[in-house]
């Protein structure tokens, strides 16, 4: 078992190694098949481990001591449980099929470039798979950078591109932020506890070691981390401007995996999270005010990939709404499902770009239906899976969040509901605007207008199936399903109780939430049907087009003043300060050294004074008082 | 006799050899400055072990305490003699050479 783990993270290492070095030398057919390949052999081994654990439960795996002293001693181990099977899956799985996808996305690109493209995705699986398998917080946290390196790395792929470069450097420094609140956690875990293990910080003893205090503190500190990575506010901005990188790195890693390691860290961290009511409330809040908040942005937004990317930052909210309110398992089924319809509705989205030849404007499309029936269908289908109609997979998993919440306050509940209402609003104008009504491109466009090839195609027809079916896993019991997710996840967050509801309620929730977002979604059809938002724009309506004015708050509250702020440093500090202070320390020498010189006059009675000089001010400072004298007195004889 | 005499005599001695090897150019002047503090040294020596083997004696009759400063001494004359035939015959061959015994003219080393 230790070898088939190993392999699934080696696979893409190896994928990464072969298409990074041999970039000169392969052609692009072969880095194409190696790079899908090495995922795809992946998956197999994740599908084994999987199946393993299924038999025999949950294992652990020592690699080598990572660091190894008296005080503190991190393995390098892995874990393969419930939880890290499933998000295995997911990642290989999805991540292959946008591999596959890659292979003809990018196919106008040059060899050495797309050799790069597959280097930095297979490397981004690589790490990915280290986030998720490592047992304690430190392999986590490897993996953790290993990924914001990687989505530095495409977000700024076409690096020739200086507002690309921007966002690239945007999202890293956004995830820096965040990486720091983790990584005070991890020190305060091993000052308080010692260790970083899972095995041994997530255990009742460990928990009666910490103050309420403590855990509260590493708890936020932690989700500092979850915020810069999972885009919540305060540190989503990063992720709208992420969708500069190529269409299947932001269905890869903005939308499918690697903005979902906040929601996986928490949950696998659930233990700490459940002891302390602040953090779960604050969890909670941000959550649902960050799906609020980028649902009203993806109502006006144009930019089809920007629409997607705040639709993203949104159910990411929910997420951690499910985790605020104690639904772990809801929030990991809502990774699950995500992961598919996002990635689906992401590789659509690349494949209209793709028809439209890197046209990224809705209101320049429109009437695609027939001209591109595969992506419509596609398209379609996760549309209504994002909308949360049933029986498609975004049903279930938010509506076991949204019970959740209500059965936490009805407040939560409300919230949600609105939010769904949203997404189902801006999911469907964006679905009229782009596949609906009359073609607004150019003549040339449309003519040149075509169905994406099967590469393309494929991992679209099979992400749909996916997204429609993958509900499956957690249909709740009183729809007469058993809930397959949730026992199987009950070995990492069986610990939490959720509170339950009453059936009749619980229908009732999920026929207001589906009859919302149902009459959501047709209103934005009648709307949006024929024509696209026109120009004349409302004082909210720009508001909201301008997303709230957050980025250039920013700027002005924090990147300006910094700027000032160095500025200053660089202006003044550093000329006027540290320049003269080293400059005259120079001069100081230079002058003393000239006038001290004089002292050495050759006269050997000068020497002497100064000798003699030295010796009185060292007895002086010797004898800093009159002892001396007093000494002197005591030697008297007594008769 | 109380000992500070003896004590406040050595350094009035000793301070005005410091001063005269300070002050005078004249090389047999600051010769005889060096072994004035030399014999301030010298006195002061005497003084002590003559104290200290007086208690020893009112302690302990026979007492040999404070005996081996005085041994010291003779060391210091016999050095401080050996030291005035070299620097006496420095002396001469600087008159010689030079013809002067003022200490300001033996800068020649200078440069």
């Amino acid at each position: 078992m230790k070898i088939i783990i190993a392999f699934i993270i080696l696979w893409p290492l190896a994928g990464f190694l072969f298409n990074g070095l041999g970039r000169n030398i392969w052609s692009k057919k072969t880095i194409a098949y190696k790079a899908t390949g090495y995922i795809l052999c992946s998956f197999i081994f994740s599908l084994l481990a999987f199946i393993n654990v299924q038999e025999q439960g949950a294992i652990t795996v020592h690699y080598f001591d990572f660091i190894n002293t008296a005080s503190i001693k991190i393995p390098f181990d892995f874990r393969v449980d419930a939880l890290s099977s499933l998000f295995l899956l997911v990642i290989t799985g999805v991540g292959t099929l946008i591999h596959l996808y890659s292979t003809a996305y990018m196919d106008s690109e040059e060899a050495p470039h797309y050799a790069r493209y597959f280097a930095y995705l297979n490397l981004f699986i690589f790490s990915m798979l280290l986030l998720v398998l490592g047992d304690n917080y430190v392999v986590m946290f490897i993996g953790w950078e290993g990924v914001g390196l990687c989505s530095y790395l495409l977000i700024g792929y076409w690096f020739s591109n200086a507002t690309y470069n921007y966002a690239a450097k945007k999202a890293f420094v956004m995830n820096r932020i965040g990486d720091l609140g983790f990584l005070l956690a991890i020190f305060w875990l091993i000052v308080k506890l010692g260790t970083v293990s899972y095995g041994s910080v997530l255990t009742a003893e460990s928990l009666a070691k910490l103050s309420t205090t403590d855990i509260t503190a590493i708890t936020l500190l932690l989700f500092v981390g979850a915020m810069g990575k999972s885009a919540q506010i305060p540190l989503y901005t990063w992720l709208p401007d992420a969708m500069a990188g190529p269409t299947p790195v932001s269905a890869l890693i903005h939308a499918a995996t690697m903005v979902t390691a906040g929601i996986y860290m928490i949950t696998r961290s659930n233990i700490l999270f459940s002891a302390s009511e602040i953090t779960q409330h604050v969890v909670a809040i941000v959550g649902i005010s960050t799906a609020l908040l980028a649902a009203t942005i993806a109502i006006k937004q144009n930019d089809i990939k920007k629409v997607l990317a705040y639709s993203t930052v949104s159910q990411l909210g929910y997420m951690f709404l499910g985790l605020g309110v104690g639904a772990y398992s809801g929030a990991v089924f809502h990774v699950i499902t995500h992961a598919f319809f996002k990635a689906l509705l992401f590789l659509g989205a690349g494949s209209v770009i793709h028809a439209m030849h890197h046209e990224q404007d809705i209101r320049k499309m429109g009437g695609l239906k027939s001209k591109l029936p595969i992506t419509h269908i596609t398209f379609l289908i996760g549309c209504i899976a994002i909308a949360g109609v049933p029986p498609f997979s975004g049903f279930f998993s938010k509506d076991e969040i949204l019970a959740a919440a209500f059965a936490k306050s009805p407040v939560y509940w409300v919230l949600g509901v609105i939010g769904a209402a949203m997404t189902a609003f801006y999911m469907f104008r964006l679905y009229a605007t782009t596949f609906l009504g009359q073609f607004r491109g150019t003549q040339e466009q449309e003519h040149h207008l075509h169905e994406s090839p099967t590469a393309m195609t494929l991992p679209l027809i099979l992400l749909a199936v996916a997204s429609a079916i993958a509900g499956a896993i957690g249909v709740p019991e009183l729809m007469g399903g058993h809930h397959w997710l949730s026992h199987q996840l009950s070995s990492i967050v069986g610990a939490t109780h959720e509170a339950h509801l009453s059936v009749q309620t619980e229908w009732i929730l999920m026929a207001i939430s589906v009859t919302i977002a149902i009459i959501a979604l047709l209103i934005a059809i009648s709307i949006y049907r024929k024509k696209a938002d026109d120009e004349s724009q409302t004082a909210l309506g720009k508001f909201l087009f301008n997303k709230w004015y957050i980025d250039e708050l920013y700027d002005n509250v924090i990147v300006n003043p910094l700027h000032k702020l160095a500025g200053f440093l660089k202006e003044v500090v550093e000329k006027n300060v540290i320049d003269g202070f080293v400059n005259g320390t120079g001069k100081f020498v230079q002058y003393s050294a000239r006038k001290v010189r004089l002292i050495q006059s050759g006269q050997v009675g000068y020497y002497i004074l100064w000798m003699v000089l030295g010796i009185v001010i060292l007895f002086l400072l010797w004898f800093n008082d009159l002892s001396v004298l007093a000494f002197l007195f005591k030697l008297t004889p007594k008769s | 006799m109380p000992i500070q005499y003896y004590i406040f005599l050595c350094l009035g001695l000793f301070s005005i050899g410091v001063v005269g090897v300070l002050t005078r150019r004249n090389a047999i002047i600051v010769f005889m400055c060096i072994e004035l503090m030399l014999n301030a040294v010298n006195l002061l020596l005497v003084a002590f072990s003559k104290m200290y083997h007086g208690l020893g004696l009112q302690t302990q009759p026979g007492s040999l305490a404070g005996i081996d400063a005085q041994i010291f001494v003779f060391f210091i004359m016999v050095v401080a003699a050996a030291e005035v035939s070299v620097g006496l015959a420095i002396i001469v061959m600087m008159y010689r050479n030079v013809h002067s015994v003022d200490i300001n003219f033996l800068n020649r080393l200078k440069n």
